[in-house]
């Protein structure tokens, strides 16, 4: 079984605790003047998300996550499952749920996803930082209405609600960032 | 072929470069108007620290055959030397070398201000130390006077817990209800480690980071090389310098008994065995010195960098110096 030193740590290195694959995002390193040195670490959870701290005294082994972010393409959906192929072997993986998360939203089929396996099993995707998606409701724009602060939701064609300006139509496609879920630009087709 | 995209450049902006550089002047000239003598001692020898909790580097020949030295950790062993040669009041600032400890306050290799006075007891030791580090300093940086606390004092008033009689077990329990209770590999009879993960973790990011903290009278098993106490052999003369959330110094009334010193490195390589750890050749030299007789005098250790982390509101010692380990 693979292992890491905590001289090892560092942001981003995926570790075994407590059975469930965590991501490390800070690693300290803690001395008192004489002492023993320790390692304080923030950690991810991958499968709750979870973050939380633990401190490991230095030069201790933690055993290694086999976790590997793969670039997949999202095929479909089928209502429960979510279904992803690998673009060089087509190997074809399906995510659940709880690995999708928000995320879900965002999928168009084809569009190239970030998917993290564990053991070879998808535990989350990952949408494009940036997707194009076309309109397909919102309420025409009412010129000189500040009421709504000059912006109208909008739905997308994946089912997502967002923010839009006033003039976009319905049939526009729109540009959209997934990290914090806004408006971009307006695509010209 | 000359590599593109690679981050050549120092840690530290030229302006701090520049700042280390009147600072490295003050300290020189506050020990010359002293009468403290500088010095400089090898940075590689033939024995090394033997204290479990530290790392040296190994120098080995080209062809890796013969025996091997050490890089120092400290240049106290030579020093001591000098003091049993009647070198009288000494200092030094040089690089050490501890393998491993690399974070946002540590480098593996850093520099050391240590400096010996004979004759001097721990209060005056404690005035000079803070009288150096109070010219070096910004005033803004520094709020006087120190305050003195003693190490079991510290316990009681942060964690409710007294440091010297605890068991194992209350230190543990101490630990968990501040949110620490899982530490891979800490056994509940390492005591020693509970008090190290207890100050290091929920005390001294609790001291008042603008006034110069000293925490005095470290428990007898944490003692390092500094006496024991005549009066109470359950506390060592050993005392610690806190400013700015870090711990800047530490000093010792110095162990210049041979017998009890040769016993302690013994203690220490036993230890190591234990951990797995290589034991370090004990400097028998520096036995010798102390055997024909060191005087009685305190020591410190002040880091450097982190004085200039203070004086530069920096955030990481890598922006302290020029070039740290990753960029070396």
């Amino acid at each position: 079984m693979a292992s890491y030193s905590t001289s090892e740590f560092r942001g981003g290195l995926k570790i075994m605790l407590d059975g469930d694959p965590c991501a490390i995002i800070e690693n300290e390193f803690v001395k008192p003047g004489k002492g023993q040195a320790f390692n304080r670490v923030k950690i991810r959870n991958l499968l709750t998300g979870r973050v939380i701290e633990r401190t490991f005294k230095s030069n201790e082994s933690v055993e290694a996550a086999d976790v590997m972010d793969t670039e997949m393409q999202y095929l479909y959906s089928d209502g429960e499952f979510w279904h992803f192929m690998h673009p060089e072997t087509y190997e074809q993986v399906t995510a659940g749920a709880a690995a999708l998360g928000d995320g879900a939203k965002w999928l168009k089929e084809q569009d190239a996803c970030q998917v993290t396996l564990w053991n070879g099993e998808p535990i989350s995707v990952t949408p494009p930082n940036h997707v194009t998606l076309v309109v397909t409701q919102t309420d025409p724009g009412v010129r000189g209405d500040t009421s709504s602060g000059g912006n109208k939701p909008a739905t997308l064609e994946t089912g997502a609600v967002i923010r839009v300006p006033l003039f976009i139509e319905i049939d526009d496609v729109l540009r959209v960032d997934t990290r914090t879920g806004e408006y971009v630009s307006r695509v010209k087709e | 072929m000359i590599p593109e995209a690679i981050d050549w450049r120092p840690g530290a902006q030229l302006e701090v470069l520049r700042l280390r550089a009147r600072m490295l002047a003050g300290i020189r000239d506050f020990f010359s108007r002293r009468g403290v003598l500088e010095v400089t001692t090898p940075v590689i020898s033939a024995a090394g620290a033997t204290d479990p909790n530290l790392d040296s580097f190994r120098v080995s020949p080209p062809d890796l055959s013969g025996p091997h030295s050490y890089l120092q950790t400290s240049p106290e062993f030579p020093m001591k030397r000098l003091l049993a040669a009647g070198a009288g009041s000494i200092y030094q600032i040089c690089p050490v070398f501890r393998w491993g400890e690399f974070g946002s306050r540590h480098n593996p290799e850093f520099t050391l201000i240590e400096w010996y006075r004979p004759q001097f007891g721990m209060d005056q030791m404690m005035i000079e130390l803070i009288d150096l580090v109070a010219s070096l300093l910004p005033a803004d940086k520094f709020r006087g006077p120190a305050v003195r606390i003693s190490y079991q004092d510290l316990f009681k008033t942060h964690l409710g817990i007294d440091p010297l009689s605890a068991s194992g077990e209350d230190l543990q329990v101490c630990a968990r209800d501040w949110g620490l209770g899982v530490v891979p590999g800490l056994e509940t009879k390492d005591r020693d480690v509970w008090l190290d993960l207890l100050i290091s973790h929920c005390i001294e990011p609790r001291l008042d980071h603008s006034v110069p903290t000293f925490v005095h009278g470290y428990p007898a098993s944490q003692a390092a090389l500094a006496r024991l106490d005549p009066d109470n052999p359950r506390l060592a003369q050993r005392f610690e310098l806190y400013l700015g959330g870090m711990e800047l110094a530490n000093g010792y009334h110095e162990l210049a008994d041979a017998e009890a010193l040769a016993a302690r490195f013994a203690a220490d390589n036993a230890t190591r065995r234990n951990r797995g750890l290589a034991p370090i050749p004990v400097d028998v030299r520096l036995l010798a010195a102390v055997s024909d007789g060191m005087p009685d005098c305190i020591g410190v250790a002040l880091g450097f960098d982190r004085l200039v982390m203070l004086a530069a509101d920096l955030e990481s010692v890598d922006q302290a110096m020029a070039f740290s380990m990753r960029r070396a």
